[in-house]
């Protein structure tokens, strides 16, 4: 377990304010967050990079609070090429085995077993100069996970990689971090990302945690407006509690459970909405007649608006519901929704 | 400026202008020095005694001066390059100064510790080290009025290698030591070797300071003055076209070395 507790980083112009997370062992644990929201400082925060004010940082019941980088057992890789760049592949790779304890043939071994699955024997002999992002990317991983870490921190290691390559490049990681049994930190400002590999995730804005837990909680049950913009929830909206109703705009909508307050937000899912020609008669609490706004084409979905009242309501459907309801801008239809695909904070 | 409008804009005729105009000054002069002395005078002067070891004299000290530089300055430029910290300007104002005092009172302000008069003087003294009229009080000034430039030079080189790799290297077990020469010391070697090339090709031509601290043992600069002195322009010119070639070495070496490929980071 890592266990970071009421950290605090000040820098000039930027704080990262009362941290508390804990990050299962062996796990993938994603940051999310927009650009300056302090997901690098928390990082370098961990690592021993980046000074901290107060708070702690405990690696496997060590606490590591003021332990220089080189004793904490913490590995990183960055999103730019961060190579030695006067040392070819090979010797980036076995810059840190001299300070790790083991002998000559489990290091042999330990090197083989990451350039075979990192796919880079082809380029042992080669200066990082002459690498492309994602070759540098696989050294940069390989030269991090041959000195056995028990944490592996990654800064946006896609982001400098062509799109086409991103997909096999997330798929290794993913394989590497189930082989070494390794608990891997990733930031990355994109969800989508996140989705695919995280176990667990914290969402930063503004140097504070706004929520954390499993990915799919943060994806269905977002706390707060930020982490529900932040995941993709276009359908948000003020709020005032009545039970297990919420008074939006002019019409009440049925939620799964009572909100804790009076007043707040509810979001719904754009896929967790459907349109239909005629009101459902089935056990979906929430149904609205409306007139379609707006179709925008997504590629492989289309995001629908409809206007039920006040409410503006945005729908995801699939290109064959779109054909078979025959939906254009002007058309009045229904817009349904359960009442457990009503989050509300 | 676009080419099109280049040859009718009066403007890039101006500059133009300005760029031949300086570039005349620069090498008319050392060009006629180079070509006036004959070859008779040439070779009298290459095995002149006294030109032979005032050249040597510069050298050594020159090098030794710059030598100096790399081992007090390295570490400083390291921290400069590395850290803020209030006062930072005035501490970086202080090393250049020695640029823009007149090297005469560079001289005479190095003297005037170097005297018995000072505690400093006196402990020199009892360690049986003399500055006024040797080759240490030469290297001393030398080093005083070379360490601004290697000091700038080689801070700008390890403000170009990314901090990030350091942090890497520390991540991968290294100590700060081991990191600064594992990493950054092989990194900055270039602006390291060029640094100290300035440095020397600075003291190299220094007089007015070295004249004030000794005159004799004689350097290369000291004995041209001392030839102009006593023989005219005719005297000075061998053992100046002698000194010019040296300098011109270092010189070139100099932009070899920092001309190649940098670093790809």
């Amino acid at each position: 377990m890592i266990r970071i507790a009421g950290l605090t980083v000040r820098l000039p112009g930027f704080s990262l304010t009362d941290i508390t997370l804990g990050i299962p062992e062996n796990q993938f644990f994603v940051l999310l967050g927009p650009t300056g929201s302090g997901k690098t400082v928390l990082l370098e925060a961990i690592a021993g990079i980046e000074k901290i004010s107060s708070g702690s940082v405990r690696i496997c019941g060590l606490d590591v609070t003021n332990l220089p980088p080189e004793k904490r057992g913490v590995g990183i890789v960055y999103q730019d090429s961060c190579l030695f760049p006067h040392l070819c592949v090979s010797d980036n790779i076995r810059y840190g085995l001299r300070y790790r304890r083991g002998n000559g043939a489990g290091n042999v071994q330990r090197f083989d077993e990451l350039v075979d699955l990192l796919k880079i024997s082809h380029l042992l002999k080669r200066k990082p100069a002459t690498l492309s992002g994602g070759e540098i990317q696989r050294t940069a991983l390989a030269r991090a996970l041959i000195t056995g870490p028990r944490v592996l921190l990654l800064d946006e290691p896609f982001s400098a990689i062509d799109q086409s390559f991103r997909a096999e490049l997330q798929q290794l990681l993913k394989t590497l971090q189930r082989k070494s049994g390794v608990t891997f930190i990733m930031v990355t400002h994109s969800f989508s990302e996140a989705l695919s590999l995280a176990d667990r995730a914290a969402v930063l804005q503004n140097g504070r945690v706004e929520q954390d837990g499993s990915i799919m909680d943060i994806f269905k049950k977002p706390r707060s407006a930020y982490v529900a913009e932040f995941v993709g929830i276009k359908n948000i909206y003020p709020a005032n509690f009545r039970g297990l109703y919420a008074e939006v705009n002019d019409g009440m909508i049925r939620m799964g459970d009572e909100a804790a307050s009076g007043h707040g937000y509810i979001a719904i899912r754009p896929e967790d909405i459907i349109l239909s020609k005629s009101r459902l008669s089935s056990s979906i609490r929430n149904s609205f007649p409306g007139t379609v706004r707006s179709v925008f084409d997504r590629g492989y979905t289309f995001e629908v608006d409809v206007q039920a009242g006040e409410t503006l309501y945005r729908s995801l459907i699939t290109r064959s519901a779109l054909v078979e309801l025959d939906i254009r801008p002007g058309q009045d239809l229904f817009v349904s929704f359960k009442a457990t695909a009503v989050h509300c904070f | 400026m676009d080419p099109g409008t280049r040859k009718s804009n009066p403007f890039f005729w101006l500059c133009l202008a300005s760029g031949a105009l300086v570039l005349a000054f620069i090498l008319i002069p050392i060009l006629h020095l180079m070509m006036r002395p004959s070859a008779e005078s040439l070779g009298r002067a290459v095995t002149d005694i006294d030109v032979i070891s005032a050249i040597r004299l510069s050298l050594a000290t020159s090098l030794a001066a710059a030598a100096i530089a790399v081992i007090m300055g390295t570490p400083f430029a390291y921290l400069l390059a590395r850290s803020s910290f209030r006062g930072k300007r005035v501490v970086e104002s202080i090393i250049e100064l020695p640029i823009v005092i007149p090297h005469p009172v560079v001289g005479i302000a190095i003297l005037s510790i170097a005297g018995r008069g000072h505690w400093i003087g006196s402990a020199l003294s009892d360690l049986g080290i003399r500055i006024m009229g040797s080759a240490t009080g030469i290297i001393a000034v030398l080093a005083f009025v070379g360490l601004p430039f290697y000091i700038s030079t080689v801070k700008n080189g390890f403000e170009a290698i990314p901090p990030r790799l350091e942090s890497v290297s520390r991540s991968l077990g290294a100590s700060v030591s081991q990191t600064f020469f594992r990493v950054t010391f092989p990194l900055a070697a270039r602006s390291i070797l060029a640094g100290f090339i300035m440095c020397a090709a600075r003291a190299i031509s220094e007089f007015g300071a070295v004249i004030v601290v000794a005159y004799h043992p004689m350097n290369a600069p000291v004995l041209i003055f001392e030839r102009f002195e006593s023989y005219g322009l005719d005297g000075a010119l061998p053992v100046s076209v002698l000194l010019v070639i040296v300098c011109l070495m270092l010189f070139v070496v100099m932009r070899i070395l920092t001309l190649q490929r940098k670093w790809k980071t």
